[in-house]
Protein backbone atom coordinates (compact mmCIF):
# COMPACT_ATOMS: atom_id res chain seq x y z
CA UNK A 1 0.00 0.00 0.00
CA UNK A 2 2.52 2.39 1.06
CA UNK A 3 4.74 1.38 -1.74
CA UNK A 4 1.68 2.08 -3.99
CA UNK A 5 0.52 5.38 -2.51
CA UNK A 6 4.57 6.37 -2.91
CA UNK A 7 4.95 5.59 -6.60
CA UNK A 8 1.87 7.46 -7.22
CA UNK A 9 2.30 10.70 -5.90
CA UNK A 10 6.47 10.67 -7.22
CA UNK A 11 7.29 12.51 -10.08
CA UNK A 12 9.36 9.84 -11.13
CA UNK A 13 8.15 7.26 -14.12
CA UNK A 14 10.86 4.91 -13.81
CA UNK A 15 10.11 3.06 -10.29
CA UNK A 16 7.44 0.40 -10.96
CA UNK A 17 4.74 -0.12 -9.13
CA UNK A 18 3.35 -2.84 -6.94
CA UNK A 19 1.42 -4.11 -9.91
CA UNK A 20 4.03 -3.61 -12.60
CA UNK A 21 6.36 -5.67 -10.58
CA UNK A 22 4.28 -8.38 -10.49
CA UNK A 23 3.46 -8.45 -14.11
CA UNK A 24 7.17 -8.02 -14.19
CA UNK A 25 7.91 -11.56 -12.57
CA UNK A 26 4.59 -12.85 -14.81
CA UNK A 27 6.45 -11.64 -17.63
CA UNK A 28 9.73 -13.65 -16.31
CA UNK A 29 7.44 -16.56 -15.81
CA UNK A 30 5.87 -16.53 -19.45
CA UNK A 31 9.61 -16.22 -21.21
CA UNK A 32 10.51 -19.45 -19.28
CA UNK A 33 13.16 -17.53 -17.59
CA UNK A 34 11.99 -17.01 -13.98
CA UNK A 35 12.52 -20.95 -13.35
CA UNK A 36 15.98 -21.03 -15.15
CA UNK A 37 17.50 -17.81 -13.32
CA UNK A 38 16.18 -19.39 -9.90
CA UNK A 39 17.50 -22.57 -10.67
CA UNK A 40 20.91 -20.67 -11.78
CA UNK A 41 21.18 -18.89 -8.60
CA UNK A 42 20.73 -21.50 -6.13
CA UNK A 43 23.08 -24.16 -8.30
CA UNK A 44 25.71 -21.75 -7.43
CA UNK A 45 24.92 -21.51 -3.87
CA UNK A 46 24.65 -25.00 -3.32
CA UNK A 47 28.30 -25.73 -4.37
CA UNK A 48 29.79 -23.28 -2.94
CA UNK A 49 27.80 -23.63 0.06
CA UNK A 50 28.53 -27.33 0.57
CA UNK A 51 32.40 -27.09 -0.72
CA UNK A 52 32.64 -24.34 2.35
CA UNK A 53 30.70 -27.16 4.30
CA UNK A 54 32.87 -29.75 3.82
CA UNK A 55 35.83 -28.17 4.35
CA UNK A 56 35.50 -25.42 6.77
CA UNK A 57 33.87 -27.39 9.30
CA UNK A 58 36.63 -30.03 9.39
CA UNK A 59 38.76 -27.28 9.50
CA UNK A 60 37.29 -25.33 12.47
CA UNK A 61 36.85 -28.43 14.61
CA UNK A 62 40.72 -29.06 14.21
CA UNK A 63 41.73 -25.52 14.96
CA UNK A 64 39.48 -25.74 17.76
CA UNK A 65 40.82 -28.67 19.23
CA UNK A 66 44.35 -27.90 19.00
CA UNK A 67 45.60 -24.83 20.04
CA UNK A 68 48.87 -24.75 18.34
CA UNK A 69 47.21 -24.60 14.76
CA UNK A 70 44.63 -22.01 16.06
CA UNK A 71 47.62 -20.00 17.20
CA UNK A 72 49.13 -20.37 13.84
CA UNK A 73 46.70 -19.44 11.10
CA UNK A 74 43.86 -17.41 13.73
CA UNK A 75 45.56 -14.13 12.61
CA UNK A 76 45.23 -15.30 8.84
CA UNK A 77 41.52 -16.19 9.15
CA UNK A 78 41.04 -12.79 11.37
CA UNK A 79 42.57 -10.94 8.38
CA UNK A 80 41.21 -12.44 5.69
CA UNK A 81 37.56 -12.58 7.31
CA UNK A 82 36.56 -8.99 7.29
CA UNK A 83 37.41 -8.55 3.26
CA UNK A 84 34.37 -8.81 1.42
CA UNK A 85 34.01 -11.46 -1.01
CA UNK A 86 33.41 -9.11 -3.62
CA UNK A 87 36.65 -7.88 -3.52
CA UNK A 88 37.53 -10.91 -4.78
CA UNK A 89 36.38 -10.72 -8.40
CA UNK A 90 39.29 -9.98 -10.11
CA UNK A 91 40.95 -12.67 -8.27
CA UNK A 92 38.18 -15.25 -9.03
CA UNK A 93 37.96 -13.95 -12.92
CA UNK A 94 42.07 -14.27 -12.94
CA UNK A 95 41.66 -17.44 -12.05
CA UNK A 96 38.70 -19.01 -13.26
CA UNK A 97 37.66 -17.12 -16.05
CA UNK A 98 34.22 -15.44 -15.81
CA UNK A 99 31.72 -18.09 -15.58
CA UNK A 100 30.04 -20.34 -13.12
CA UNK A 101 33.10 -21.94 -11.03
CA UNK A 102 33.86 -17.51 -10.22
CA UNK A 103 30.48 -17.03 -8.42
CA UNK A 104 30.88 -20.65 -6.94
CA UNK A 105 34.31 -19.89 -5.77
CA UNK A 106 33.10 -16.12 -4.25
CA UNK A 107 30.42 -18.27 -2.40
CA UNK A 108 32.57 -21.00 -1.28
CA UNK A 109 34.67 -18.10 0.30
CA UNK A 110 32.05 -15.60 1.44
CA UNK A 111 31.07 -18.98 3.95
CA UNK A 112 33.90 -20.42 4.42
CA UNK A 113 35.22 -17.80 6.85
CA UNK A 114 31.65 -17.79 9.24
CA UNK A 115 31.64 -21.43 9.57
CA UNK A 116 35.11 -22.06 10.24
CA UNK A 117 34.87 -19.10 13.20
CA UNK A 118 31.87 -21.25 14.14
CA UNK A 119 32.98 -24.12 14.15
CA UNK A 120 36.10 -23.25 15.97
CA UNK A 121 34.31 -21.31 18.52
CA UNK A 122 31.91 -24.08 19.32
CA UNK A 123 34.66 -26.35 20.05
CA UNK A 124 35.51 -23.69 22.50
CA UNK A 125 32.30 -23.81 24.24
CA UNK A 126 31.84 -27.76 24.54
CA UNK A 127 31.53 -28.12 28.28
CA UNK A 128 34.70 -29.90 29.97
CA UNK A 129 32.73 -32.69 31.86
CA UNK A 130 31.56 -33.85 28.19
CA UNK A 131 34.63 -34.44 26.99
CA UNK A 132 36.10 -36.18 30.79
CA UNK A 133 33.03 -38.27 30.52
CA UNK A 134 33.21 -39.31 27.01
CA UNK A 135 37.39 -39.62 27.74
CA UNK A 136 36.29 -42.12 31.41
CA UNK A 137 34.61 -44.42 28.78
CA UNK A 138 37.54 -45.26 27.07
CA UNK A 139 36.53 -43.44 23.31
CA UNK A 140 39.53 -43.01 21.22
CA UNK A 141 40.08 -40.04 19.59
CA UNK A 142 37.67 -40.40 16.43
CA UNK A 143 35.02 -41.98 18.57
CA UNK A 144 35.24 -39.16 21.05
CA UNK A 145 35.15 -36.42 18.00
CA UNK A 146 32.11 -38.48 16.53
CA UNK A 147 29.96 -39.25 19.82
CA UNK A 148 30.62 -36.10 21.69
CA UNK A 149 32.67 -33.20 20.01
CA UNK A 150 30.38 -33.44 17.18
CA UNK A 151 26.83 -33.59 18.55
CA UNK A 152 27.85 -31.24 21.15
CA UNK A 153 28.67 -28.06 18.47
CA UNK A 154 26.03 -29.10 16.59
CA UNK A 155 23.22 -26.63 18.06
CA UNK A 156 26.22 -23.56 18.01
CA UNK A 157 27.65 -24.68 13.90
CA UNK A 158 23.84 -24.40 12.77
CA UNK A 159 23.56 -20.66 13.66
CA UNK A 160 26.68 -20.57 12.19
CA UNK A 161 25.66 -22.42 8.80
CA UNK A 162 22.39 -19.87 8.93
CA UNK A 163 24.31 -17.08 8.75
CA UNK A 164 26.73 -18.27 6.09
CA UNK A 165 24.06 -19.27 4.04
CA UNK A 166 22.30 -15.77 3.98
CA UNK A 167 25.87 -14.31 3.26
CA UNK A 168 26.00 -16.69 0.36
CA UNK A 169 22.85 -15.30 -1.11
CA UNK A 170 23.61 -11.74 -0.56
CA UNK A 171 27.16 -12.70 -2.38
CA UNK A 172 25.95 -14.72 -5.65
CA UNK A 173 23.68 -12.21 -6.54
CA UNK A 174 26.53 -9.40 -6.45
CA UNK A 175 28.76 -12.35 -8.01
CA UNK A 176 26.24 -12.82 -10.81
CA UNK A 177 26.01 -9.29 -11.49
CA UNK A 178 29.65 -9.33 -12.70
CA UNK A 179 31.08 -12.67 -13.26
CA UNK A 180 28.09 -14.78 -15.08
CA UNK A 181 25.10 -14.19 -17.51
CA UNK A 182 22.31 -16.14 -15.79
CA UNK A 183 20.81 -16.10 -12.22
CA UNK A 184 18.88 -13.51 -10.71
CA UNK A 185 21.93 -10.98 -9.70
CA UNK A 186 22.30 -11.04 -13.78
CA UNK A 187 18.48 -10.43 -14.20
CA UNK A 188 18.53 -7.25 -12.30
CA UNK A 189 21.86 -5.67 -14.24
CA UNK A 190 20.82 -6.76 -17.66
CA UNK A 191 17.33 -5.56 -17.23
CA UNK A 192 18.83 -2.02 -16.49
CA UNK A 193 21.67 -2.49 -18.93
CA UNK A 194 18.24 -3.22 -21.79
CA UNK A 195 16.27 -0.30 -21.78
CA UNK A 196 15.83 0.27 -17.84
CA UNK A 197 13.32 -1.98 -17.63
CA UNK A 198 12.87 -1.18 -13.65
CA UNK A 199 9.86 -3.79 -13.45
CA UNK A 200 12.26 -6.42 -14.05
CA UNK A 201 14.68 -4.99 -11.86
CA UNK A 202 12.41 -4.97 -8.73
CA UNK A 203 11.02 -7.85 -9.69
CA UNK A 204 14.42 -9.77 -9.25
CA UNK A 205 15.01 -7.94 -5.93
CA UNK A 206 11.32 -9.44 -4.77
CA UNK A 207 12.70 -12.58 -5.61
CA UNK A 208 15.51 -12.70 -4.36
CA UNK A 209 14.02 -11.55 -1.16
CA UNK A 210 11.29 -14.44 -0.85
CA UNK A 211 13.60 -16.93 -1.70
CA UNK A 212 16.24 -15.56 1.23
CA UNK A 213 13.60 -15.74 3.78
CA UNK A 214 12.85 -20.14 2.34
CA UNK A 215 16.13 -20.45 2.52
CA UNK A 216 16.61 -19.08 6.41
CA UNK A 217 13.48 -20.56 7.26
CA UNK A 218 14.93 -24.14 6.32
CA UNK A 219 18.23 -23.52 8.40
CA UNK A 220 15.67 -22.21 10.88
CA UNK A 221 14.23 -25.64 10.24
CA UNK A 222 17.11 -27.82 11.57
CA UNK A 223 17.35 -26.34 15.05
CA UNK A 224 13.87 -27.45 15.75
CA UNK A 225 15.67 -31.22 15.27
CA UNK A 226 15.54 -32.90 18.62
CA UNK A 227 19.23 -33.59 19.41
CA UNK A 228 20.49 -29.97 18.94
CA UNK A 229 17.26 -28.24 20.51
CA UNK A 230 18.98 -28.44 24.13
CA UNK A 231 21.82 -26.01 22.51
CA UNK A 232 19.11 -23.44 22.60
CA UNK A 233 17.28 -21.13 24.95
CA UNK A 234 13.45 -22.69 25.05
CA UNK A 235 11.03 -19.60 24.10
CA UNK B 1 41.05 -56.47 50.71
CA UNK B 2 42.55 -53.10 50.07
CA UNK B 3 41.36 -51.64 46.29
CA UNK B 4 42.28 -47.91 46.10
CA UNK B 5 45.80 -46.86 47.60
CA UNK B 6 46.35 -43.42 48.30
CA UNK B 7 50.25 -43.38 49.20
CA UNK B 8 52.24 -40.22 50.19
CA UNK B 9 50.22 -38.14 47.61
CA UNK B 10 51.19 -34.85 47.26
CA UNK B 11 49.80 -31.91 44.74
CA UNK B 12 51.14 -28.46 44.04
CA UNK B 13 49.68 -26.26 41.47
CA UNK B 14 52.18 -23.20 40.38
CA UNK B 15 52.50 -20.89 43.59
CA UNK B 16 49.77 -23.29 45.41
CA UNK B 17 49.86 -26.05 47.33
CA UNK B 18 46.64 -28.28 47.35
CA UNK B 19 47.34 -31.84 48.34
CA UNK B 20 49.60 -32.66 50.81
CA UNK B 21 50.77 -35.90 51.80
CA UNK B 22 48.00 -38.11 51.58
CA UNK B 23 47.58 -42.03 52.25
CA UNK B 24 44.35 -43.71 52.34
CA UNK B 25 43.35 -47.47 52.22
CA UNK B 26 40.02 -47.83 50.68
CA UNK B 27 38.54 -51.42 50.59
CA UNK B 28 36.91 -52.93 47.71
CA UNK B 29 33.27 -52.47 48.18
CA UNK B 30 33.46 -49.39 50.95
CA UNK B 31 31.60 -46.29 50.85
CA UNK B 32 33.88 -43.63 52.08
CA UNK B 33 33.43 -39.67 51.94
CA UNK B 34 35.96 -37.36 51.45
CA UNK B 35 34.63 -34.57 53.48
CA UNK B 36 35.93 -31.13 53.61
CA UNK B 37 35.87 -27.66 53.07
CA UNK B 38 34.58 -25.51 50.07
CA UNK B 39 37.57 -25.22 47.72
CA UNK B 40 39.98 -27.32 50.05
CA UNK B 41 41.05 -29.78 47.38
CA UNK B 42 38.56 -32.64 47.37
CA UNK B 43 37.54 -32.41 43.84
CA UNK B 44 41.34 -32.10 42.74
CA UNK B 45 42.00 -35.27 44.83
CA UNK B 46 39.17 -37.33 43.14
CA UNK B 47 40.80 -35.81 39.52
CA UNK B 48 43.91 -37.74 40.61
CA UNK B 49 42.27 -41.09 42.11
CA UNK B 50 40.30 -40.66 38.49
CA UNK B 51 43.12 -40.77 36.03
CA UNK B 52 42.58 -36.84 34.94
CA UNK B 53 45.62 -35.38 36.79
CA UNK B 54 48.85 -36.37 37.54
CA UNK B 55 50.10 -35.73 41.08
CA UNK B 56 53.00 -33.94 41.80
CA UNK B 57 54.54 -36.68 44.41
CA UNK B 58 53.20 -39.97 45.25
CA UNK B 59 50.80 -42.15 43.56
CA UNK B 60 47.47 -43.98 43.28
CA UNK B 61 46.84 -47.71 42.78
CA UNK B 62 43.85 -49.49 42.06
CA UNK B 63 44.18 -53.58 42.60
CA UNK B 64 47.80 -52.80 43.05
CA UNK B 65 48.44 -50.65 39.28
CA UNK B 66 49.27 -47.27 39.29
CA UNK B 67 46.67 -45.04 37.49
CA UNK B 68 48.36 -42.60 35.47
CA UNK B 69 45.06 -41.99 33.16
CA UNK B 70 41.09 -42.55 32.98
CA UNK B 71 39.37 -46.17 32.71
CA UNK B 72 36.34 -47.48 32.16
CA UNK B 73 36.72 -49.81 34.84
CA UNK B 74 36.46 -46.52 37.46
CA UNK B 75 33.74 -43.99 36.34
CA UNK B 76 32.95 -40.28 37.42
CA UNK B 77 30.04 -39.21 38.00
CA UNK B 78 30.11 -34.94 38.12
CA UNK B 79 26.90 -33.21 38.80
CA UNK B 80 23.95 -34.03 36.30
CA UNK B 81 25.33 -31.43 34.24
CA UNK B 82 27.42 -34.60 32.79
CA UNK B 83 24.81 -35.79 30.93
CA UNK B 84 24.61 -35.70 27.24
CA UNK B 85 21.59 -33.35 25.74
CA UNK B 86 22.08 -34.58 22.69
CA UNK B 87 21.01 -37.94 24.02
CA UNK B 88 17.91 -39.74 24.96
CA UNK B 89 17.88 -41.59 28.23
CA UNK B 90 18.52 -44.58 26.44
CA UNK B 91 21.55 -43.73 24.51
CA UNK B 92 23.00 -41.50 27.36
CA UNK B 93 22.74 -45.24 29.23
CA UNK B 94 24.26 -47.16 26.12
CA UNK B 95 27.06 -44.55 25.49
CA UNK B 96 30.16 -46.50 27.00
CA UNK B 97 28.88 -49.79 25.93
CA UNK B 98 29.82 -49.44 22.23
CA UNK B 99 31.89 -53.43 22.97
CA UNK B 100 28.55 -54.98 23.62
CA UNK B 101 26.62 -56.29 20.76
CA UNK B 102 23.01 -54.85 20.16
CA UNK B 103 21.12 -57.14 21.84
CA UNK B 104 23.44 -57.29 25.33
CA UNK B 105 22.95 -53.62 25.03
CA UNK B 106 19.64 -53.69 24.80
CA UNK B 107 19.13 -55.90 27.68
CA UNK B 108 21.82 -53.75 29.72
CA UNK B 109 19.66 -50.34 28.93
CA UNK B 110 16.89 -51.87 30.18
CA UNK B 111 18.03 -53.24 33.27
CA UNK B 112 19.19 -49.87 34.66
CA UNK B 113 16.41 -47.90 33.17
CA UNK B 114 14.78 -49.76 35.72
CA UNK B 115 17.14 -49.69 38.44
CA UNK B 116 17.27 -45.77 38.60
CA UNK B 117 13.57 -45.19 38.30
CA UNK B 118 13.26 -44.18 34.70
CA UNK B 119 11.35 -46.54 32.94
CA UNK B 120 8.67 -44.66 30.56
CA UNK B 121 11.55 -41.65 29.77
CA UNK B 122 13.56 -44.19 27.52
CA UNK B 123 13.11 -41.53 24.74
CA UNK B 124 12.90 -38.31 26.47
CA UNK B 125 15.74 -35.66 26.26
CA UNK B 126 17.74 -34.71 29.47
CA UNK B 127 15.95 -31.21 29.18
CA UNK B 128 12.87 -33.18 29.74
CA UNK B 129 14.08 -34.18 32.98
CA UNK B 130 13.90 -32.97 36.21
CA UNK B 131 17.48 -32.25 38.21
CA UNK B 132 16.74 -35.64 40.22
CA UNK B 133 16.18 -37.51 37.24
CA UNK B 134 18.95 -36.14 34.90
CA UNK B 135 21.25 -37.46 38.23
CA UNK B 136 19.83 -40.61 38.21
CA UNK B 137 20.87 -40.70 34.65
CA UNK B 138 23.97 -40.27 34.97
CA UNK B 139 24.66 -42.78 37.85
CA UNK B 140 22.86 -45.08 35.40
CA UNK B 141 25.27 -44.30 32.41
CA UNK B 142 27.93 -45.05 35.19
CA UNK B 143 26.64 -48.59 36.16
CA UNK B 144 25.71 -49.84 32.85
CA UNK B 145 29.62 -49.94 31.95
CA UNK B 146 30.29 -52.05 35.22
CA UNK B 147 32.66 -50.37 36.46
CA UNK B 148 34.57 -52.07 40.24
CA UNK B 149 34.68 -47.78 41.40
CA UNK B 150 32.47 -44.93 41.30
CA UNK B 151 33.59 -41.52 42.12
CA UNK B 152 31.49 -39.44 42.75
CA UNK B 153 32.10 -35.32 42.65
CA UNK B 154 29.18 -33.40 45.15
CA UNK B 155 27.04 -35.01 42.33
CA UNK B 156 23.55 -33.75 44.70
CA UNK B 157 25.09 -30.35 45.72
CA UNK B 158 22.56 -28.78 42.90
CA UNK B 159 19.35 -30.40 43.98
CA UNK B 160 17.11 -29.41 46.49
CA UNK B 161 16.79 -31.05 49.47
CA UNK B 162 14.25 -33.35 49.60
CA UNK B 163 15.55 -34.73 46.53
CA UNK B 164 18.92 -34.76 47.76
CA UNK B 165 17.52 -37.20 50.76
CA UNK B 166 15.80 -39.08 48.21
CA UNK B 167 18.57 -39.52 46.26
CA UNK B 168 20.65 -40.57 49.37
CA UNK B 169 18.72 -43.61 49.69
CA UNK B 170 18.60 -44.90 46.02
CA UNK B 171 22.30 -44.16 45.71
CA UNK B 172 22.63 -46.56 49.18
CA UNK B 173 20.26 -48.85 47.52
CA UNK B 174 21.90 -48.90 44.26
CA UNK B 175 25.21 -49.44 45.71
CA UNK B 176 23.75 -52.28 48.44
CA UNK B 177 22.72 -54.21 44.97
CA UNK B 178 25.55 -53.64 43.17
CA UNK B 179 28.83 -53.96 45.54
CA UNK B 180 30.98 -50.91 44.04
CA UNK B 181 33.34 -49.39 45.65
CA UNK B 182 32.54 -45.43 46.35
CA UNK B 183 34.50 -42.69 47.25
CA UNK B 184 32.11 -39.76 47.20
CA UNK B 185 33.25 -36.27 47.91
CA UNK B 186 30.87 -33.56 49.41
CA UNK B 187 31.22 -30.70 52.03
CA UNK B 188 27.82 -31.47 53.46
CA UNK B 189 28.91 -33.34 56.99
CA UNK B 190 25.13 -34.92 57.59
CA UNK B 191 25.47 -36.58 54.12
CA UNK B 192 28.50 -37.91 54.81
CA UNK B 193 27.46 -39.48 57.91
CA UNK B 194 24.40 -40.31 56.19
CA UNK B 195 26.12 -42.53 53.83
CA UNK B 196 29.68 -43.61 54.56
CA UNK B 197 31.48 -46.16 55.86
CA UNK B 198 34.18 -43.99 56.88
CA UNK B 199 34.44 -39.96 56.51
CA UNK B 200 37.87 -38.84 55.71
CA UNK B 201 37.93 -35.21 57.33
CA UNK B 202 39.98 -33.41 55.35
CA UNK B 203 41.67 -29.87 56.05
CA UNK B 204 42.05 -26.35 54.58
CA UNK B 205 44.41 -25.84 52.01
CA UNK B 206 47.12 -27.48 51.66
CA UNK B 207 44.70 -30.51 52.26
CA UNK B 208 45.52 -33.58 54.13
CA UNK B 209 43.53 -35.93 56.39
CA UNK B 210 42.78 -34.25 59.49
CA UNK B 211 40.76 -37.31 60.94
CA UNK B 212 39.43 -40.55 59.54
CA UNK B 213 35.95 -41.69 61.29
CA UNK B 214 34.23 -44.86 61.22
CA UNK B 215 30.46 -44.25 60.98
CA UNK B 216 29.87 -47.56 62.71
CA UNK B 217 25.87 -47.57 62.23
CA UNK B 218 23.90 -50.39 60.26
CA UNK B 219 21.84 -49.11 57.50
CA UNK B 220 19.35 -47.75 57.53
CA UNK B 221 20.45 -45.23 59.26
CA UNK B 222 18.02 -43.12 61.90
CA UNK B 223 19.17 -39.84 61.87
CA UNK B 224 17.81 -38.88 65.21
CA UNK B 225 19.64 -42.36 66.76
CA UNK B 226 22.19 -41.03 69.65
CA UNK B 227 24.94 -42.83 68.09
CA UNK B 228 23.99 -40.82 64.22
CA UNK B 229 23.60 -37.46 66.40
CA UNK B 230 27.21 -38.06 68.67
CA UNK B 231 29.23 -39.22 64.96
CA UNK B 232 28.02 -35.98 63.33
CA UNK B 233 28.54 -33.70 66.17
CA UNK B 234 32.09 -34.58 66.35
CA UNK B 235 33.09 -34.32 63.03
CA UNK B 236 31.12 -30.53 63.35
CA UNK B 237 33.83 -30.17 66.21
CA UNK B 238 36.60 -31.73 64.21
CA UNK B 239 35.97 -29.15 61.50
CA UNK B 240 35.84 -26.59 64.13
CA UNK B 241 32.00 -25.42 63.37
CA UNK B 242 30.27 -25.66 66.99
CA UNK B 243 26.48 -27.07 65.52
CA UNK B 244 24.84 -24.54 66.25
CA UNK B 245 23.52 -21.27 63.94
Amino acid sequence: MAWHLAIVLSPSTLIPSPDQAFLGIVELAERGLLLRYIVASLFRVTWGYLLALVIAIPFGITLGLYKRGELALNPLLQILRPISPLAWIPIAILWFGVGDVSAIFLIFLASFFPLTVAAMHAVHNIEDIHLRAGTNFGLSRTQLIRTVIFPAILPQLIVGMRIALGIAWLVVVAAEMIAVNSGLGFLIIDARNAGNRYDLVVAGMILIGVIGVILDAMMRGLEKLDFVRWGYAEP
Amino acid sequence: MSKVQFNHLSMRFPGVEVLRDISLDVREGEFVCILGPSGCGKTTLLNIVGGFLQPTEGEVTIDGVRVTQPDPRRIFVFQERGVFPWLTVEQNIGFGLFKLTEEEKRARIAHYVQLVGLVGFERSYPRELSGGMKQRLEVARALAVNPDVLYLDEPFGALDSITRLQMRRELLRIWQAEKKTILFVTHDIEESVQLADRVVVMSQRPAHIQRIVDIDIRHPRDLSAPRYIQLRDSIFAEIGLAHQV
